[in-house]
């Protein structure tokens, strides 16, 4: 590769001015976009998952910021630097510059830099020990993936059929219902199936999506850390009605999820024994297909 | 039938049955009804016969499927594709005949000339740009309202289907369609393709597939969208059966541009046509034509298997009687990834191959360029599962695939690298190609951006599946394919039509398409953030302001299409105006021909002695010899 003119990795004088730019408005708005932005980014903070997915996003705008300034400045001053004065101008040559390896192999190092950065922290992000990411784990997650406190998490199983979402509680009598209510504070484990074809369970504000995917159960934790209700979405197009496929989400203090799941369960004991025995799948008879 | 037969020199000797017709698409929409109809009442009927899973409910698959099948065989023997083959087999001499026919007629038949096919290809992917962007306004219409206001359900869905589907098939072919096809032989320094018929029957597969897919309408839809996600799409009616089989077809032809594109520039280049002196565009192809070559396969296979469960009864996909949803997950994405690339890699070629001219600079870090375009189709192959991770497949293998997705980030920098050292200190011109060239780097870092953020694990939680993603994939694809697209088109059409199109109406088209592009998937990031599932008729009611923003936007985007086609009418039929020789002052050997380009591009064979990219170097010599002395044939190499 023949490098072109200059040599050494002096910054050139028509970068000068915005290098310096640059790095003032690198300075100054990235802590002001982690210290006011950050907080507002989605997925909010009304769980673990929730909170640590809002930190991750933190985290990217603020390497992207800089990024996305450095090259809005570069692309504006080189236009408008560079630009062909008039119609004759435009039209002669600008001089013969190949490359410049200094210049390649910084630029390969940054980006190989941030890109490492970025892995390490999502995988650390990812099994943090404490807090899940709210993603689902498939069916035998291994141990270092679990948050600390599974073992005493509350189990919650999740049916996904077309088009409706159904919630049993294998601790308290195997009930279903059709409202999820859980306890504020308590670690809950989630086992996502699907009695039909994919869907994905999505319960949007505490940052939980596993996919329901027929004949396996997909293992997902989190911990709500507010009370507060939502929508619980599918995410996975499942045919006609996917856009109207949600459910009730509640989450309450623990005595009055103590007192409505002993309502449901009272409620719901006259039919309790045509409900199958509770297991982690479910195959439904016959499996004809619809129509 | 002995060799002996045949007259030397003379034309290949005319079978009998020409007579009958003349082979062109209208003899292939007849033979294509008649055999979806032998198909369909005859073949499918016996083979269907006491299936009762088949016949005995209100959609019969075997009938539909052989129907098309065969309606697919009688057209392509229509346009004549088994002709060549059995002149041939009966002993005629080898020849390209068609390529000489002259006149408009020749672009509704087999023509084996390259620049035929890519003008067919041009026509082709724009009009199934226009179906499928309608179809976009369409949806866009239905979500002004949280609840199902203007379509059914029903209707929407397969709006939604179409719209994706289409977009997919038709991107593949939008720039190695029309451009690679058109271009590539000339830029090598060829007289044609290396496969001239292979390359057209790449070509009458996309319509072929089209019209397979927008029979779906006709046959109550089909509920997947683009992915197709089994065991759904086992379930679903038999429009289904259209979508499997149409992008099943789009597989075949991707494969076959794609192994016609490696062979044309492995074995065709000129004497002297190094592959340092290739032009960048043409290493996109190449790069791209990998992809296709390895990635195409497994979409065919895919979509055969899911073809075979509602055919046939097999089970591949059937989760309770021993087959797995997600054994389809990951065949779709480990052709679906690679796939996405194959849309992206070419727009990256075009755009590199513009800014040289129009800053008067030579390429910046050729070398690195090639590197990167390589370096991306070489890490597409190790990244599908990041459209899995919340699947609930093995979770350990999530770290991986985020740092092999976050990986591409590099060997795409690189071309943003490119970009900027050929801008520096050069003489820009803002001309209508080099305005798209530019935007392309705009929106695919926001692109590019809003992808890291999905494929961090921890991150992709909330935006999986969501408004999000669907934002994500239209600035790469759109803002990225799409936009280059454009600036290929303005650059070339001088040379593909002899016409100039309009400059005022370009740039009007261009900002209006820029902003409202913008504006209409910027917000969007935020609508999935905000929890608005994709693919949805239905959303919370909170959201409706931004989705109606979003609606009034996307109808602008429209506006900027209708804008080029006013442009297009008004250039061609009223304006007229003849381009000078090199309109741009281009280096590139395309410029140095003739306009429009002869049949067989050279006159004799060209010696090629620079790279397209001297500018600034007044003592280089012009990039093609256009007619070499035998000494200079051998001293180059030929």
């Amino acid at each position: 590769m023949s490098t072109g003119g200059e040599g050494g990795l002096k910054v050139p004088p028509e970068l000068r001015r915005i290098a310096w730019l640059w790095l003032v408005l690198s300075v100054v708005a990235t802590p002001l976009v982690v210290i006011f932005v950050g907080p507002l980014l989605p997925p909010g903070s009304a769980s673990d998952a929730a909170h640590g997915q809002q930190q991750d996003n933190t985290v990217m705008v603020a390497i992207v910021v800089p990024i996305m300034i450095g090259l809005l400045l570069y692309f504006i001053n080189a236009l408008i630097m560079f630009r062909g004065k008039d119609e004759a101008d435009a039209l002669t040559d600008g001089p013969a510059i190949r490359g410049q390896t200094r210049v390649m192999v910084l630029w390969i190092a940054t980006t190989f830099v941030i890109v490492l950065l970025l892995a390490a922290w999502g995988a650390y992000e990812l099994f943090p020990g404490e807090e899940g990411a709210g993603g689902g784990l498939g069916s035998a997650p291994i141990s270092v993936a679990l948050p600390a406190n599974a073992s005493s998490a509350l189990p919650v199983q999740v049916i996904g059929q077309q088009w409706t979402w159904t919630y049993r509680y294998p601790t308290f009598g195997g009930v279903e219902t059709t409202e999820l209510v859980l306890p504020v504070g308590q670690e809950v484990r989630f086992s996502v199936t699907s009695i039909d074809v994919i869907h994905s369970f999505w319960a949007v504000h505490l940052a939980v999506k596993a996919d329901a995917v027929p004949g396996n159960a997909n293992v997902a934790f989190v911990k709500p850390v507010r009370e507060e209700s939502s929508t619980v979405r599918c995410a996975e197009l499942c045919g006609l009605w996917h856009g109207h496929m949600t459910s009730r989400l509640r989450v309450v203090s623990p005595a009055a999820f103590r007192a409505w799941i002993a309502h449901e369960r009272e409620k719901w004991a006259p039919i309790q024994h045509y409900l199958p025995a509770y297991k982690p799948t479910y195959a439904p008879e016959p499996t004809y297909r619809a129509e | 039938m002995s060799a002996a037969a045949i007259p030397a020199a003379g034309p290949v000797r005319e079978p009998w049955w020409r007579g009958l017709g003349r082979f062109n698409v209208f003899t292939g929409i007849v033979l294509g009804i008649g055999g979806y109809l032998i198909g369909a009442l005859v073949i499918g009927h016996v083979l269907s016969k006491g299936i009762p899973a088949q016949t005995e409910t209100n959609q019969n698959d075997i009938e539909f499927v052989c129907g098309i099948l065969l309606g697919i065989v009688g057209f392509l023997v229509g346009m004549g594709f088994l002709n060549y083959p059995i002149a041939r087999l009966t002993g005629a001499a080898p020849t390209l005949r068609e390529k000489e026919e002259k006149g408009i007629a020749r672009y509704f038949t087999l023509c084996t000339d390259h620049k035929v096919v890519g003008i067919q290809y041009l026509w082709g992917v724009l009009f199934f740009f226009l179906v499928a962007g309608l179809n976009a306004m369409l949806i866009r219409t239905q979500l002004l309202y949280p609840t199902e206001h203007f379509w059914s359900a029903d209707n929407y869905i397969t709006l939604v289907g179409l719209h994706g589907t289409m977009m997919m098939m038709m991107t593949t072919s939008m720039v190695l369609g029309p451009f690679g096809n058109y271009f590539v032989p000339v830029m090598v320094g060829a007289k044609r393709m290396a496969f001239p018929r292979i390359e057209a029957l790449s070509f009458w597969l996309l319509p072929v597939a089209g019209v397979v897919l927008l029979a779906a309408v006709g046959a109550k839809g089909f509920p997947t969208g683009w992915t197709g996600y089994a065991n759904l799409s086992v379930q679903a009616k038999l429009g289904m059966d259209c979508y499997l089989i149409s992008f099943a077809l789009i597989g075949i032809s991707m494969a076959l541009v794609g192994f016609n594109m490696l062979v044309t520039v492995y074995t065709m280049r000129a004497p002297g046509m190094t592959w340092t002196r290739l032009p960048i565009f043409v290493w996109s192809v190449i790069a791209t034509a990998f992809l296709q070559l390895l990635a195409a396969p497994v979409l065919i296979a895919g979509m055969s298997l899911v073809l075979l469960d509602r055919v046939v009864g097999t089970t591949f996909f059937m989760p309770f009687s021993g087959g797995s949803p997600f054994l389809y997950e990951n065949l779709f994405w480990f052709f679906g990834h690679p796939e996405v690339y194959i849309l992206a890699l070419p727009g990256f070629g075009l755009v590199l191959e513009i800014l040289p001219v129009f800053s008067r600079k030579p390429l910046w870090g050729y070398r690195l360029a090639v590197a990167g375009l390589m370096g991306v189709a070489l890490l597409s192959f190790f990244v599908w599962q990041h459209h899995l991770f919340v699947s609930g497949i093995n979770p350990d293998l999530r770290p991986f695939f985020m740092f092999t997705t976050e990986l591409i980030s590099i060997p795409t920098a690189l071309v943003f690298l490119n970009a900027m050292g050929t801008l520096f200190r050069g003489k820009i011109r803002f001309s209508v190609p080099m305005l798209f060239a530019l935007a392309l780097f705009f929106n695919f870092f926001i692109g590019g951006a809003s992808g890291v953020f999905l494929s961090d694990a921890p991150s992709d939680v909330s935006t999986h599946g969501s408004f999000f993603v669907m934002a994500h994939f239209h600035y790469t694809i759109m803002g990225g394919l799409v936009f280059a697209f454009f600036g290929g088109l303005f650059y070339w059409f001088p040379k593909m039509f002899g016409v100039h199109l309009n400059e005022k109406l370009g740039k009007l088209q261009f900002w209006l398409f820029f902003i409202f592009f913008n504006l209409t998937f910027f917000p969007l990031f935020a609508v999935g953030m905000l929890g608005q599932p994709r693919r949805v008729s239905a959303y919370s009611p909170s959201l409706q302001w931004l989705n109606d923003w979003v609606t009034a936007a996307a109808y602008m985007i429209g506006l900027s299409f209708a804008v080029f086609v006013v442009n297009v009418v008004y250039s061609c039929f009223f304006e007229r105006r003849r381009p000078e020789a090199n309109p741009w002052h281009s280096k590139g050997i395309e410029w140095q021909l003739p306009t429009p380009i002869p049949v067989d591009n050279f006159e004799r064979v060209p010696v090629i002695n620079a790279s397209p990219y001297e500018y600034g170097t007044p003592e280089a010599p012009l990039v093609a010899n256009l007619n070499p002395s035998h000494a200079e044939v051998v001293a180059a190499g030929g």
